[in-house]
């Protein structure tokens, strides 16, 4: 069963390497899983995702991370994304002057064999059937990337663009951040409708909102660059009722 | 073909002999033209070649001016077809020498008095029409001596009227094609646009050899739009890496007439642009477009200049360059407001993506207002790539350079995003990709 291992890891900003933000992290992911990481603002969640996917910002110090048996430390981003990984940003960038459709044809197209040409009328069916799950008007194909579009509109975009690559594994950043309850619905659902063996899921979450919608098998709770507790949903809910002072103390009473 | 006396001419260079030669086989066309041709290269062989104080000539490589040894064709081989192809009204092909392929202009458009001709056959047919508006506004921007020479060499080139009331929609299109080492070219288009007329006209410049052929070619157009016309010019050049280019671009803008003119520059070893518009009635809007692919160690040249001599004008200028490797862009870029041309609006802007550090940008913008009730603006910005956009790209498993050329693309749909028609922005973006392709 593929896995994404994440082992020992440290990462900071490539700007300053000797301040880690996280700080020896370790988690194994397999096909068909949703863990959730959970934790307060500032402890690391987002820089995790984006080391993994490669940000040239942040610098790897030391741990590895392993996709299918393979360090991915040495590969490219965009050999990263081939290899199955996707990231669900939290701020996706706009691109002004790209296409949805050329945007999403050119990252097909950069899965397919050298040499080897897109099958255009497939690839718009499919990308019409996914936007239709989505709920995402099929004149969007032909707006440039993210401009102008509302959060909601962002995100679903991203779930559209995880739902055509079909990665192995997502990190979804803050995917339900600046998402009202409509959008967030239409989110998880798109989600749930890609959920099985053949997908794992990190969700980075603050709140416990969005796993009502997209419930997790594992709950891990993140705190100063570590994960500091693991459990099931129920987990959340506890987090929910207690908030992140109750990991707090936990933590000072253990260390104590 | 008939033999020619051309193809026993010298080729040493473009000298007496050659134009003479050139001149004898001419004898049919009108007595005026021949004079103005003379004309033009005695005016050729007295002007000396651009200096290192020629203010017009700034930041230019001088050295890389070198006319010898260049000679005129003496055939016309079928070339390839270079663009995608787009719905069209009539289309005239040129290989070297002469106009090969002519399309039949649609019947009804011939019955309304519309004309388009390889320019020597309007000379003889239409000559006094040709003489009233051939170099009616010669631009003054530095290259007088090259727009000389062509005006006495030029054998190739498009006229095209269209007379008060008539819009066509789709465009005729020109093709320019070169094909020899060694070889020169002088194409000279002529558009003229009556009253409320309006028209598209899209030439393409290509070498239709090996990107190693040396090549040079001096280009001119006079772009004429009457009182209300609408004129959309698009010049496409992708001339072979070892050619020398200078293409001079001349409007003229009565009142209330709109011109967009858009050059697109993608090949050439050294490519001068100049482009003058000239707003002559009140109400008159100029648009002047351009975008250039530089790489290797190419130099593009642009000079430019928005003259407003009526009030209530108006002139908006974008050229926007994508700089990669050691290339070199120049932009020089001035606006005149002459004293009557009161609530003048003119805007000027160069754009330069930068995409190596080691490729060299230049902006020189300036304005000079005579007027005092005017908005005028200039701007010129330098930037990389977005490194978060280029993240984003690459983590969607786009390599590196597909990424880049998605992100220079979309540097310039800003520019192919002016143009009405659709299938011909589509044609311009498949032209361009092919740059990539290399």
């Amino acid at each position: 069963m593929p896995s994404l291992e994440i082992r020992d890891l440290f990462v900071a900003l490539a700007a300053t390497p000797d301040k880690p933000i996280v700080k020896g992290l370790n988690l194994t992911i397999r096909t068909g899983e949703v863990h959730a990481i959970m934790g307060p603002n500032g402890t690391g969640k987002s820089t995790l995702s984006k080391a993994i996917a490669g940000h040239p910002d942040y610098v790897i110090t030391s741990g590895d991370v392993i996709l299918d048996g393979k360090s991915i430390l040495e590969m490219e981003p965009d050999e990263r994304a081939r290899a199955g990984l996707f990231l669900a940003f939290q701020y996706p960038s706009e691109i002004p002057g790209v296409s949805i459709a050329n945007f999403l044809r050119a990252a097909v197209q950069a899965r397919l064999a050298e040499g080897e040409e897109l099958d255009a009328t497939a690839y718009y069916k499919r990308l019409y059937s996914k936007m239709d799950m989505l709920k995402i008007d099929r004149k969007f194909t032909s707006r440039s990337v993210n401009e102008g579009f509302s959060g909601g509109e962002k995100k679903r975009c991203e779930i559209l663009q995880m739902a055509m690559l079909e990665p192995t594994f997502a990190l979804m950043d803050e995917t339900d951040s600046g998402l009202d309850i409509d959008a967030l619905r239409i989110v998880a659902e798109g989600v749930e409708a890609m959920r099985g063996d053949k997908l794992g899921v990190l969700l980075i979450t603050h709140y416990q909102r969005l796993l009502d919608y997209i419930v997790p098998d594992f709950v891990h709770v993140m705190y100063d660059g570590r994960i500091v507790k693991s459990g099931d949903k129920t987990l959340a809910l506890e987090l929910e009722a207690k908030g992140y002072d109750w990991v707090k103390q936990e933590l000072a009473a253990t260390t104590a | 073909m008939s033999a020619s006396p051309l193809s026993n001419a010298p080729a040493e260079g473009l000298d007496s002999a050659r134009f003479a030669a050139h001149l004898s086989q001419r004898t049919t066309l009108p007595s005026w033209w021949l004079d103005a041709k003379k004309a033009a290269w005695n005016q050729f062989s007295a002007l000396p070649l651009p200096s290192r104080t020629d203010e017009t000539w700034r930041f230019s490589d001088l050295k890389g001016l070198d006319l010898t040894g260049f000679k005129l064709p003496e055939d016309a081989p079928q070339p390839h077809p270079k663009h995608a192809a787009f719905p069209q009204t009539a289309e005239l092909v040129f290989s070297n020498r002469e106009a090969i392929t002519r399309s039949t202009m649609p019947a009804d458009l011939a019955a309304r008095g519309v004309i388009f001709a390889p320019l020597e056959e309007a000379l003889r047919e239409q000559g006094d029409l040709v003489r009233s508006y051939f170099q009616k506004h010669p631009a003054n921007l530095g290259s007088e001596k090259f727009v000389a020479l062509n005006t006495a060499l030029t054998a190739t080139g498009a006229f095209l009227y269209v007379p008060a009331d008539v819009e066509i929609a789709l465009p005729f299109v020109v093709q320019h094609t070169l094909t020899g080492q060694n070889l020169a070219a002088f194409p000279h288009t002529l558009v003229v646009l009556g009253p409320r007329a309006k028209a598209t006209l899209v030439e393409f410049f290509v070498s239709g050899g090996p990107a190693s052929e040396r090549q040079l070619v001096a280009g001119v157009n006079d772009l004429h739009a009457a009182e209300g016309a609408q004129l959309t010019y698009v010049g496409a050049q992708h001339w072979s890496r070892e050619t020398l280019a200078f293409q001079v671009n001349s409007i003229a803008a009565e009142r209330d007439a709109r011109v967009l003119s858009l050059n697109l520059h993608l090949g050439g070893r050294q490519a001068r642009h100049e482009s003058h518009s000239r707003l002559l009635g009140p109400g008159a809007h100029s648009e002047m477009l351009a975008l250039t692919v530089a790489d290797g160690d190419r130099e593009f040249d642009q000079r430019t200049l928005q003259t407003h001599v009526a009030p209530n004008t108006t002139s908006n200028l974008l050229y926007k360059n994508a700089l990669l490797e050691t290339a070199k862009t120049i932009f020089s870029g001035l606006i005149i407001v002459e004293p009557d041309a009161q609530k003048t609006d003119a805007y000027q802007k160069n754009r330069n993506l930068m995409l190596s550090d080691d490729a060299e940008a230049h902006s020189l913008p300036g304005l000079e207002i005579q007027a005092n009730d005017v908005k005028c603006s200039h701007g010129s910005t330098s930037a990389r790539i977005d490194a978060e956009q280029e993240f984003y790209l690459q983590a969607r498993g786009i390599a590196p350079a597909a990424a880049r050329r998605l992100l220079v693309t979309a540097f310039f749909e800003e520019v192919l995003n002016k143009l009405e028609n659709e299938d011909l922005h589509a044609a311009l973006t498949a032209l361009i990709a092919t740059r990539f392709q290399a």
